[in-house]
């Protein structure tokens, strides 16, 4: 039996009301080995930060490995009013032929359903080149899925719209 | 099969025009990051996040409702044990929000924001107040349909969803363009229906909202 699908709808601007926790950008805790943090803030077409977005992340543990006990896996972080987001996390292992990478949903305002991402991260250059997901994304375009290494560990800004639009995928 | 989502660049409400991307998406191959998804359990819920009717020590103003239905999957199977947080504005139509400047009380009993667990089969149920429509400013004198925001996990990345429930034969819906994003065949899907079993007598109405997630999800299986 095939059952008739939801239809997805906007978050609208106070998703901050249903979709905040006080715990939700902290995929680990601040004492774990390797812990960083992934910080980035989101645009629009004009350039403007969206300050009414949430960011949510999916991974696999350093090991590679999902659903581990104690190991959430989940991050979420809303915006604030400059656009920046920051979730603390571990760089994942290798999962099957991919290099680590995240799993990211945008949520926001204007968004009628949620845009899709990933991040890769700039220090595992041998293992993107290898990647297969990104082997699907036109070079040119491949570096809006990279996060650069900063001081506390990545930053991975996410552009809605325009020249320098981040790579969304399609499920 | 025809998808029932919205497209992304829906000129009619206006914030998609410099939101929706404009390159065409990539298809993503469904690895395991695809077909897993966040597994929450009860830790982050009481029993007590299902009733939105009673905060800061007293009852919210307004028609108090129960919200009731079963969440699947697009093979009709039962989605059980998934995380299901609401929230909404309250009866006089204004959210607990630094933002929302609308010119209506806020209730002091009354925050806006729930959540609970589905049931082995897939069921859920909470208790709150049937949310005001309000004015936006997305054209002028534009009003939201009532309605109650919907974010679910499901059991995979692929079946994240986020939604809006509506109420039955609200006079609202021909001007709201968010609800008229959604092709029209799957408009129904996102309107509540009243439910006489689901109320409760002497105390509350009942509406049934039911929830398909579509995404494919990984067969049940050891992942190391």
């Amino acid at each position: 039996m095939t059952a008739p699908g939801t239809p997805s709808q906007t978050v609208g601007p106070y998703l901050s009301i249903g979709l905040s926790w006080a715990e939700g950008p902290a995929v680990v805790a601040a004492d774990t080995p390797g812990a960083v943090w992934l910080r980035g803030e989101i645009r629009d077409g004009d350039g403007a930060v969206v300050k009414d977005a949430l960011v949510e992340t999916w991974q696999a543990d350093p090991d590679g490995r999902f659903h581990t006990p104690g190991f959430r896996g989940l991050g979420r972080c809303p915006t604030g009013d400059d656009g920046r987001y920051a979730i603390r996390t571990v760089k994942p292992g290798v999962v099957a032929d991919q290099a680590p990478h995240l799993a990211v949903s945008v949520f926001a305002r204007g968004l009628l359903h949620r845009v899709v991402t990933r991040v890769y991260f700039a220090d595992e250059a041998a293992a993107n080149a290898a990647d297969p997901v990104l082997a699907r994304v036109p070079g040119e375009r491949r570096g809006t899925l990279i996060a650069e290494q900063s001081a506390d560990g990545y930053r991975f800004d996410i552009i809605l719209q325009g020249p320098d639009e981040t790579v969304f995928f399609a499920l | 099969m025809t998808s029932p989502h919205p497209p992304l660049l829906s000129p009619g409400y206006k914030s998609t025009v410099l939101r929706a991307p404009r390159q065409a998406p990539i298809l993503l191959p469904h690895t395991l990051t695809e077909l897993t998804g966040p597994v929450l359990g009860e830790g982050p819920v009481a029993a007590a996040d299902a009733d939105l009717t009673r905060d800061g020590g007293g009852e919210a103003q307004g028609q108090r409702i129960v919200v009731h239905g079963q969440v699947r999957d697009a093979d009709g199977r039962p989605v059980p044990d998934t995380l299901l947080e609401v929230w909404q504005a309250n009866a006089a139509g204004r959210y607990r929000h630094k933002w929302d400047g609308h010119d209506a009380p806020l209730d002091p009993h009354f925050a806006g924001v729930g959540r609970t667990m589905t049931d082995a089969q897939g069921h859920y149920r909470f208790v709150t107040v049937k949310p005001g429509a309000y004015p936006w400013g997305n054209h002028p004198n534009a009003w939201r349909p009532a309605h109650i925001h919907f974010s679910l996990f499901g059991r995979a990345f692929t079946q994240r969803l986020v939604t809006q429930m509506y109420f039955p034969d609200d006079p609202l819906f021909a001007y709201d363009p968010i609800y008229h994003s959604v092709p029209e065949f799957a408009r129904d899907r996102l309107v509540a229906g009243f439910d006489l079993s689901a109320t409760v007598e002497s105390w509350a109405l009942g509406f049934r909202f039911d929830i398909v997630l579509t995404g494919a999800a990984a067969t049940p299986m050891e992942t190391r």
